[in-house]
């Protein structure tokens, strides 16, 4: 069966200079696919060219396997998108949710059921006749959402619908939005800076980076095995050294940095020189004088700790032991420990948790991976 | 003094007893103005859109010539629709000088820069976001343009006001390419001119008091349904 959506060969060009080439990209009928990348990757511009609100200087797009062209009216409503900024009119509720059904030509009787259907599935169908204006940031969110599924489209396509949002309310929204698409199957293209919104909604993952898609997966392989240093730190491993690979043995490979030997799922083909990549919730601490416990964790440091960062109910603990190690534990263990700055500590993790690759790996253009 | 108080009392005494020709003065300057205004919107709408959002070479000198016309002198309009529409003109087949439609051109020369000036910035100041957002939820063109004016309805509104108050206020073109006949295309404006003239002052102050009602209650119902929107 034919992707839902696709890109073929599409350039975007700005003032002449081009933010955005795919040679090759599919959205699979009732699959989430995450868009994560950094600010000015080129995220929003590739949600525009999929919503066909932003037409390439060359390539095509594919709705159903056939190719659209321009800006197709008919296309355009079989798609919706939610942006950022929720960008409500001024008129009610339940009115902003209408508009686009009404462009649709829906009968009145559907529309109505359509409204309020949705209005009460993000909870905000006591708001039917408050005016747009008069609502707060998280109602307005939830009357965007509402406003989009309403519409039932074929392709949902979500722009940071989140970002500009706290977390509390964030993650709230995310629970609902993870259960909305879970009830439709909606085929869904979700674009964000945050790999945990990624990882929590995302069947599969594409990585962009400075205009290219630099790695597509399923969600769990990018973010095990990111191809390249740049997909490495979006993803969320964020220690990430050089090394000399010393031995290989029983599927494990041992890595020399520095002074240390760090052991890691090997994997064929492995060069010598190595990336050593590693994220910061796989490393657990520990006193240096405290005893071992049983513990699978094959690799353990010494360190002395150079920097603590809050961060809500965690706290990123920057290690130096020879190289610059990065740990993520909860405050009550930070407290309970008594971590402070210049203290030794001991850093464990599991060879499992280090991923292995070539140094100066990149994925060049039209030879992006796929699931 | 007594010029005065004499003049106000005849005038409210003309008011009052319903002096045919006054009324008759009155409908026509509503019809003028009032054709002269629907007129600017239609052009000053389509034309201030285009202003707004597209993006070309020369929008700039464009919009200046927009925000000179909004303050066109009448006296210069009226010369040079006058001149168009003379019998040996260039449109001067048509016979339309000295008629209430070659007032409407006048008066729509005039209030049209007004409503396109007014859209032109009402527009440009919605977030250009909107616009993605609207084609995004399936808009077509037409709607997309229906829904943002729908927006700006409080700053049209009193593009509608200036436009109205523009055309029905301006005396110099209407005289030039009306006329002021009577009983064919004399106004109220051009009717004082001639009541002044003459040294009919009480004549001249009911037709002015009119002309200052219609324009306050234009502007009082325009203002109400700003207000109320704006709850």
């Amino acid at each position: 069966m034919a992707p839902k959506l696709s890109l073929r060969d599409v350039v975007v060009r700005r003032r002449g200079a081009e933010v955005l080439r795919v040679p090759s990209l599919d959205v699979h009928e009732g699959e989430v696919l995450a868009v994560i990348g950094p600010n000015g990757a080129g995220k929003t511009t590739l949600l525009q060219v999929l919503a066909l609100l932003d037409r390439p200087a060359q390539g095509e797009v594919l709705f159903d396997g056939a190719r659209v062209r321009g800006r197709e009216l008919s296309i355009r409503r079989r798609m919706a998108l939610m942006m950022q900024d929720p960008l409500l009119l001024r008129r009610s509720v339940a009115e902003n949710v209408a508009t686009g059904i009404r462009m649709r030509g829906v009968p009145r009787s559907e529309r109505k059921a359509r409204i309020g259907r949705w209005l009460a599935r993000f909870d905000v169908a006591h708001l039917a006749e408050r005016s747009a204006r008069k609502i707060s940031g998280g109602e307005a969110h939830r009357v965007s959402l509402a406003r989009a599924f309403a519409l039932e489209p074929e392709v949902l396509l979500l722009d940071e619908p989140f970002a500009a949002l706290d977390q509390p309310t964030r993650e709230t929204l995310l629970d609902e939005l993870a259960g909305a698409l879970g009830e439709t199957g909606l085929t869904t293209v979700f674009v964000t800076h945050d790999r945990g919104e990624a990882l929590r909604l995302g069947d599969r993952v594409a990585v962009i980076v400075g205009g290219r898609i630099r790695q597509v997966g399923a969600t769990a392989e990018v973010f095990a095995a990111p191809v390249d240093e740049g997909v490495a730190s979006l993803v969320g491993a964020e220690t990430i050294v050089a090394g000399k690979r010393v031995a290989s043995a029983d599927g494990i490979a041992s890595v020399r940095v520095g002074e240390h030997v760090i052991d890691g799922l090997a994997r064929d083909g492995l060069p010598e020189d190595v990336l050593v990549v590693l994220r910061p919730e796989d490393v657990t601490l520990m006193k240096p004088d405290s005893h071992r416990p049983e513990s699978s964790a094959r690799n353990r440091l010494h360190g002395t700790i150079t920097r603590i960062t809050l961060l809500g109910y965690q706290a990123r603990v920057s290690i130096d032991c020879g190289f610059p190690l990065l740990a993520l534990i909860t405050k009550q263990s930070l407290e309970e420990m008594g971590l402070a700055v210049g203290e030794e500590i001991a850093a464990t993790f599991k060879a499992h948790a280090v991923h292995l690759m070539a140094r100066g790996a990149s994925v060049s253009i039209g030879e992006q991976r796929s699931s | 003094m007594d010029l005065i108080w004499d003049g106000l009392r005849e005038a409210i005494h003309i008011l009052g007893t319903g002096d045919n020709s006054v009324w008759s003065i009155t409908l026509r300057s509503l019809l003028v103005s009032g054709s002269a205004v629907v007129i600017s919107l239609v052009l000053g709408i389509l034309g201030g859109a285009f202003l707004a959002f597209k993006d070309f070479r020369g929008r700039n000198i464009l919009l200046s010539l927009v925000n000179t016309g909004m303050g066109l002198p009448p006296v210069a309009v009226g010369l040079i629709v006058a001149v168009i529409l003379w019998r040996s003109g260039p449109l001067g087949q048509f016979r339309l000088i000295y008629t209430p439609a070659a007032m409407v051109i006048a008066q729509t020369i005039i209030a049209a820069p007004i409503v396109t000036g007014f859209t032109a910035a009402a527009l440009r100041h919605l977030d250009p976001r909107l616009r993605t957002q609207l084609y995004a939820l399936g808009a077509s063109r037409m709607q997309m343009l229906w829904i943002v004016l729908w927006e700006t309805k409080l700053p049209l509104m009193a593009a509608v006001m200036a436009g109205f108050g523009g055309a029905i206020s301006e005396v110099g073109a209407s005289m030039m390419v009306g006329g002021n006949l009577a009983g064919e295309t004399r106004v109220l404006t051009t009717a004082v001119m001639l009541e002044v003239s003459r040294g009919d002052f009480p004549v001249a102050m009911a037709l002015s008091i009119i002309l200052l009602v219609l324009i306050f209650i234009v502007n009082a119902i325009l203002t109400s349904v700003q207000q109320q929107e704006k709850m």
